[in-house]
């Protein structure tokens, strides 16, 4: 079985035919062919795989495709515009918050989520909206620095 | 990329058209979030042939709350219901419930009736195919024998995790059930029939960790609802491996009122130790006079007898029932103190 899904991917309308059974992960990365997002633990737990539905993060690989019908889906690839990083990004690159890279996709819309709904979270509601992604290599206090970077930089008018 | 079995994926927007579906295909299984049944999906663990997705049902997404009552329809958000001014202010036993289940991104996903419902675990259950083909499977799937307890004649010991059954039971809330010619209200309490008793026969109302739920074929789980108790305290706690995302080692919910110095009405309720989430009975006996050691070592002894903690999880059991124990201690004193 497919289905005609309509949505909006990274800000433009798309159309595509998905088997009822695709996972959207597997519809970005292999359908789209939009890798920034990761396959990690694939079973819920890693949150490398996080991408925003609405500007809610979502995990990727427990999405079927076809329920995101008229949604609003936005992954890492959104982030940034004519060759400028977001704040966010930002923050993870000059702050260190990244090491291997694996996990950062996941990090990063986790982090842009938390400052779409508010801009000016406290060190608890940082750590509290990053709890669902998992991180070997930083030990996450150069994460926690890079999202605080992440904010002043939206105080200073750069798009999350 | 390994693809998913076989299903077609069924989205009614009507609670009608989702009764109609579940009618048509008694084999379907709902979806809410999916964060749950997806993984048992793609761990082999079930294959339903049909999904009914019920998260674009309008009449399941709203929350009534005032002082008097609150109705929470199944398909509302984890996260809509944490941050819920009503029901922080009014029922913080469930908004607490609600924000202590697994991770940000899965209350973002989750619903109140996918939690309600939510598969019994166990760690010779929820692992992959392989893993499981190797010890040829077990009572819960396909195997003949329940791993946890050999010798236990037939009985699965999976143990129910959702963290809400516990919160709202001790509110004694009522579920609304929808089957083809209409909706029928029942006890929260009865949903659950994972009793696990190995000295009577599984019937219609006393189940296992297998048969957990009293749901019959086409029926669906539409809303929960309870009535306020004026001068009610109540709060949730659990403690779980990993802080910011887990399944419950234990989750006790507890509700109590005070008058003067006196405990008047005790109600404590446990999740992640029994196949079905435990409402204490016996709680009377302690109220009458100020919850002292002598009341909360009572407490203690009501919990190991209720609470039936097996090796289902990698902490053992009797440090589950330690723990259940420890922290209804800790909700009763803090909120008689409160």
């Amino acid at each position: 079985m497919a289905q005609l899904l309509q949505l909006t991917l990274n800000g433009r309308a798309r159309v595509d035919a998905v088997p009822d059974n695709l996972l959207l992960l597997y519809y970005l990365r292999e359908l789209v062919g939009l890798t920034g997002t990761k396959t990690g633990c694939d079973g819920g737990e890693c949150g490398a795989c996080t991408v925003l539905i609405d500007d809610e993060p979502r995990l990727s690989c427990l999405m079927l495709a076809a329920s995101v019908a008229g949604r609003r889906v936005d992954t890492v690839e959104s982030l940034g515009e004519d060759g400028q990083l977001s704040a966010v990004q930002r923050g993870f690159h000059e702050k260190l918050g990244s090491q291997c890279g694996y996990c950062t996709p996941g990090f990063i819309m986790s982090s842009v989520g938390l400052l779409r709904r508010n801009p000016r979270p406290t060190d608890d509601e940082i750590r509290a909206a990053l709890g669902g992604n998992i991180c070997r290599c930083t030990g996450y206090v150069k994460i926690i620095e890079a999202v605080k970077h992440a904010i002043e930089l939206h105080e200073a008018g750069v798009e999350p | 990329m390994q693809a998913l079995p076989e299903f077609e994926l069924l989205r009614p927007t009507t609670l009608d058209d989702a009764r109609k579906a579940r009618a048509a295909h008694p084999e379907s299984q709902i979806i809410g979030g999916g964060t749950d049944l997806m993984v048992n999906i793609r761990r082999g663990i079930v294959a339903p042939p049909v999904l009914i997705d019920l998260t674009g049902v309008a009449e399941l997404r709203k929350i009534n709350a005032d002082e008097t009552s609150l109705e929470i329809g199944a398909s509302v958000t984890l996260v809509e219901l944490a941050a819920h001014p009503q029901v922080i202010k009014h029922y913080p036993v469930v908004a607490e419930a609600a924000a202590h289940i697994a991770g940000p991104m899965h209350r973002n996903m989750g619903t109140v009736g996918g939690n309600l419902c939510l598969d019994t675990r166990c760690i010779f259950y929820n692992q992959s195919e392989w893993w499981r083909g190797a010890i040829h499977h077990c009572l819960k799937t396909t195997g003949d024998i329940c791993h946890v307890a050999p010798k236990s004649r037939g009985v699965c010991f999976a143990t129910f995790s959702g963290d809400l059954a516990p919160a709202l039971m001790t509110l004694d809330a009522e579920i609304g059930v929808a089957r083809a010619d209409g909706i029928r209200a029942m006890p929260l309490n009865a949903l659950y029939i994972g009793y696990a008793r190995q000295d009577e026969p599984q019937t219609a109302t006393r189940g296992d960790g297998k048969h957990f739920l009293s749901l019959r074929p086409g029926e669906i789980v539409t809303s929960v609802s309870v009535k306020n108790t004026p001068g009610l305290r109540s709060a949730y706690d659990k403690i779980r491996i990993r802080r910011s995302i887990e399944f419950p080692v234990c989750g006790v919910a507890v509700a109590l009122r005070r008058d003067g110095d006196a405990l008047i009405d005790l109600r404590v309720a446990f999740t992640g130790t029994n196949s079905r989430p435990v409402r204490l009975e016996g709680t009377a006996a302690l109220c009458g006079g100020t919850p002292d050691a002598r009341v909360l070592q009572d407490l203690d002894a009501l919990v190991r007898d209720q609470v039936m903690a097996m090796k289902t999880t990698f902490t053992p059991g009797h440090y589950r029932r330690r723990v259940a124990g420890v922290l209804a201690r800790r909700l009763v004193t803090r909120l008689f103190e409160s």
